[in-house]
């Protein structure tokens, strides 16, 4: 006794219309919507309840996520023609095409890690009420760098940001890429006027959180469509000679989940970058 | 989409580029806008309304929705209602729950 | 099953990483099991504590050591952990995987003609993680500070507030594997029932275990997404420092949190309930698809109002999802919100009654059998009304002032879920056994466990209505502490005993179910002498299902036709 023969796997069903894969993936990409739904309900949500929410040009790289932007359609568009490769029994176009869609989402992953680094190496000191440092008196916080932080002392070493960037209200957001180069000189600030030293990593405030949450969640499904993609384009070429269509549908199928990933980066991006 | 005559394909690939290219113009368009000097609202409202014609776009031609079969529409439609569930959540919380909603 | 394979896999691929649904079903089923009996375990030692409060438990002691107790005492930290690890592996351990997982997985396809699932490697992928994910669940005793302790819900800000104790960290980590799994399994399902379904079965010839699985696998697909990304918030908030759900000023043990504040508990529960609501559906629907089966087959009569119990389910499902906030009503939301979600929860009640009045209806004039099957699932009938009509003081946001969050909640859903889903899952059980098995499972021993599951589980649950009535709060690990609580204390002690003799009550079960396998009575392939398809294969069906594929002719609950030869006129025979 063989294998059971399972039906529409490449041929689409009568009624339906549809290939078993095809409509398995769109109820997965269904899935997909509530998740990062929920996630767009808890960032409306969260932000409508906040005191305060900083723009993203005044602490995000837009310049780079911009050019993100540009990497991950471009990519769209190479899955699209790896797609029509393998509609036109080419497997050259269906190589190249693939090779420069997974060359741009590796793109894609260093800016974001580009974009992410300095996030974690630039530091806030929320100051404690009536703290006496000097130079920041009535300050709330001082960001800058941390240069010691020696559990064993009762004081941190901090190189304040040279210029207090910008003009806006909560001018203390201001990050790294726009505080200025150069750092003023050394301060040593006492501990006990510290309420909480963070960098601007997730737990900085809400707004930290749900930008490396929601960009780190949809990263994680860039990652996966690599896999997936790499996995096509070094072990597909034997299905591709022996069943292009069944192989066609797989790549059709492996475009609407990378498309998806583009679609979910087009509305994050305006939402956690731009307003 | 289906179509697998050269000719058909190739007009396919015109219409990609033709949406490859628009996004790409709607990508500096929404970044230009939001350095526009005007209220959080109106903001959130052309931000939104570019990234839904950009998803519109990308949905249509590049995951071929335009030509999809009913089976799927119906899938979408039934995702579509409850993600407006999803969405009204948030109002629903606001409505009287100030004291919780992050001020105390 | 079948060792007549001509080149047999080998014992790893086929028992073990198989593809094949029937015995992946039965892998679930047995872990199921397994989970539901160690989540029962926890809960009689529960019970221990809460009959005879501070009592000297030295035996329990030296079974756990030093972790849980302290001279014999139990701790209360002990006591939430297994309060919160017995509700979690009941529902998405247990309950949840035994009814979709094992049931759906072996019965799903072989009721729809179809050789196998639509994708049997992501079905074995799917039992997988979920095992992953219960080993996770079940590390998480022993490490550091032991299980989870905030409740099955896991609010926070409670459950973020001790963020160096892994065991809510693992659990919110069992849950990402659980929550993949029912993905993976949900997309299955609804492929399976949509593509492979024989010629001639259109939707309105499925039988109605199909219909409740469809459903259901729609529940899991949409409702579960939103509790995962809760669960990454909150996973973010424990490991990474976020506060996502913690508030401005908020006080731990007398002094300020360290975080950055501004978040919002009470999207958590939102997010959570969003996915629970329509879990307890998830709970309920195979139950009573399973018990239509068993009523249909058992009454020798058609379905009473077959198309009104499919629209019910269908309706139900659809429903299912904006109610959710009716968890809610204590939590300070507007009136308008309470007045549209006590609304829809009303609603929500009309298709269930409808389903549960179209079962009842259908035993009328009928000749019934009371086989094992059919008594477990005549019972259903009623515990599920109780459970459900307790429920209606719950949704009206008046009267769930007062029984908010009272051991009345904990006896409202159990009769949904224990005396109700938990019999009709035993209906299954025998119902299908000698499908699965070839043999029948012993009658007067299944009707021993009939007769004692039925007393037993309401003689626990019963005596929490009182509790709950008298103010007594859920999650309280010595009741006695209080006067009101004081007061209904024998009604705890009778629970308790209750819950014990139950645990002896399955006993008759056990034995049943492994002694049957060797010694049961042998039967054909159709030893119900029933009318779907899952009949037409042989008992055990072997790999790939059917020996020709069959061909359905009629809808699927055609008993007792006048002038048909049988009182049975099976789908698949012209
Ligand atoms: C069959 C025997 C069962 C018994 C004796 C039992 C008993 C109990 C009791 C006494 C509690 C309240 C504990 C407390 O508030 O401190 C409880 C809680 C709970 N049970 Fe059960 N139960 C049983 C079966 C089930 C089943 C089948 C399910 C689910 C499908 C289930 C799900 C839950 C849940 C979700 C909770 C709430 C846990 C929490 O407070 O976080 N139980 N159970
Ligand atoms: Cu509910």
């Amino acid at each position: 006794m063989s294998a059971p023969v399972i039906r529409y796997i490449d041929e689409p069903h009568p009624i339906t219309g549809l290939t078993n894969g095809k409509l398995g993936l769109w109820l997965f990409l269904a899935s997909e919507v509530m998740l990062f739904g929920a996630l767009f309900s808890s960032y409306i949500l969260l932000r409508v309840g906040a005191d305060s929410w900083p723009d993203g040009w005044d602490v995000l790289n837009v310049p780079l996520a911009t050019l993100n932007t540009v990497v991950l359609i471009s990519s769209s568009v190479t899955m699209v023609m790896a797609w029509v490769g393998c509609r036109l029994n080419n497997l050259g176009k269906f190589r190249f095409y693939m090779s420069l869609t997974i060359a741009l989402s590796l793109v894609f992953l260093v800016i974001k890690t580009i974009e992410y680094k300095p996030k974690f190496e630039h530091y806030e000191a929320f100051l404690a009420d009536g703290a006496l440092v000097k130079g920041y008196e009535g300050s709330e916080s001082i960001t800058g760098h941390l240069d010691e932080n020696d559990l064993d002392k009762d004081y941190i070493l901090f190189s304040p940001d040279a210029v207090q960037h910008g003009t806006s209200g909560d001018d203390e957001h201001s990050d790294h890429e726009k505080g200025g180069e150069g750092h003023a000189e050394q301060i040593r600030i006492n501990r006990l006027d510290i309420d909480r030293l963070t960098n601007f990593g997730p737990k900085h405030s809400n707004f930290y959180g749900l930008y490396f949450t929601m960009t780190g969640l949809h990263g994680l499904h860039i990652v996966g469509g690599i896999a997936v993609n790499l996995y096509f384009l070094l072990f597909g070429t034997g299905m591709f000679r022996s069943n292009p269509a069944q192989f066609s549908n797989r790549i059709e199928c492996a475009g609407l989940y990378w498309h998806f990933v583009d679609l979910v980066w087009i509305f994050l991006f305006p939402t956690i970058y731009l307003l | 989409m289906g179509g697998h005559s050269v000719e058909e394909i190739s007009k396919e690939v015109r219409i990609y580029m033709t949406v490859f290219a628009s996004l790409l113009v709607l990508s500096g368009v929404t970044v230009g806008a939001s350095l526009l000097d005007v209220s959080t609202t109106v903001a959130i409202i052309i931000g939104l309304a570019i990234a839904s014609i950009k998803g519109t776009l990308v949905a249509c031609y590049f995951m071929h929705l335009i030509s999809e079969r009913k089976a799927i529409y119906a899938i979408l439609a039934l995702t579509a209602f409850f993600f407006a569930v999803l969405m009204a959540l948030p109002a629903m919380d606001l409505q009287g729950n100030e004291a919780f909603s992050g001020r105390v | 099953m079948s060792g007549h394979d001509h080149h047999d896999p080998g014992f790893i691929r086929k028992y073990v990483f198989s593809v094949d649904h029937k015995v992946i079903g039965i892998q679930y089923t047995v872990t199921s099991l397994l989970f539901l009996f160690l989540g029962f375990a926890l809960m009689m030692i529960m019970r221990a504590q809460l009959a005879y409060p501070k009592a000297d438990f030295s035996f329990l002691e030296n079974i756990f050591g030093e972790a849980g107790f302290v001279g014999g005492t139990m701790l209360p930290e002990f006591y939430n952990q297994l309060g919160a690890m017995h509700g979690t592996i009941m529902v998405f351990l247990g309950v949840v995987p035994l009814a979709v997982g094992g049931f759906g997985n072996y019965v799903m396809p072989l009721q729809i003609g179809a050789p196998d699932m639509a994708f049997p490697k992501l079905n074995m992928a799917s039992y997988w993680v979920y095992f992953t994910g219960g080993v996770v669940m079940i590390c998480s005793f022993f490490v550091e500070g032991g299980a989870a302790q905030y409740g099955w819900t896991s609010y926070p800000p409670l459950a973020n507030t001790q963020p160096h104790l892994i065991g809510q960290t693992m659990w919110l980590v069992g849950m990402v594997f659980l929550i993949t799994s029912s993905l993976l399994g949900s997309v299955n399902f609804i492929v399976t029932i949509v593509q492979l379904r024989v010629k001639g079965l259109t939707f309105f010839r499925l039988p109605f275990f199909v219909w409740a699985q469809f459903i259901t696998s729609f529940l899991l697909l949409l409702a579960f997404p939103p509790l995962e990304a809760a669960g990454v918030l909150q996973l973010m908030d424990r490991v990474a420092g976020t506060s996502f759900f913690m508030p401005d000023g908020l006080i731990i043990s007398g002094s300020p949190a360290v975080n950055a504040g501004g978040g919002n508990p009470l999207l958590w529960q939102h997010l959570f309930w969003f996915l629970a609501h329509p879990e307890v559906y998830v709970l309920i629907l195979p139950a009573m698809g399973i018990v239509g089966e068993i009523v249909a087959n058992n009454t020798r009569k058609p379905l009473w109002g077959y198309r009104s119990l499919v629209y019910s389910v269908i309706f139900l499902g659809f429903m299912s999802f904006i109610v959710w906030a009716h968890h809610m009503f204590m939590t300070g939301m507007g009136q308008s919100m309470s007045i549209f979600f006590q609304t829809t929860t009303m609603i929500i009640s009309i298709p269930s009654v409808i389903i549960l009045t179209a079962l009842i209806l259908s035993l009328w004039g009928g000749s019934i059998r009371f086989n094992t099957p059919m008594l477990f699932a005549l019972s259903f009938l009623p515990m599920f009304a109780i459970g459900g009509l307790t429920g209606l003081p719950l949704g009206l946001a008046a009267s769930d002032i007062q029984l908010h969050d009272t051991y009345y909640v904990i006896g409202h859903f159990h009769f949904v879920v224990a005396p109700g889903t938990l019999m009709a899952l035993f209906a299954g059980v025998y119902f299908w056994y000698p499908k699965v098995t070839g043999r029948m499972m012993n009658s007067a021993l299944g009707k021993l466990h009939w007769i004692g599951t039925l007393v037993f589980l309401n003689g626990v649950f019963i005596p929490m209505f009182v509790q709950g009535m008298a103010g007594v709060s859920r999650r309280l690990y010595d009741q006695t502490h209080y006067e009101h609580g004081q007061a209904v204390q024998e009604w705890t002690i009778a629970s308790s005993w209750s819950a014990w003799l139950l645990g002896i009550a399955q006993i008759p079960f056990i034995l049943n179910f492994f002694m049957s396998f060797f010694a049961g009575k042998k039967v054909d392939q159709n030893p119900w002498k029933a009318t779907t398809l899952e009949w037409a294969a042989p008992s055990p069906p072997p790999h790939g299902n059917f020996a020709t594929e069959p061909e359905v002719y009629r809808g699927p609950y055609e008993y007792s036709v006048p002038g048909a030869s049988d009182d049975y006129s099976p789908q698949f025979v012209k």
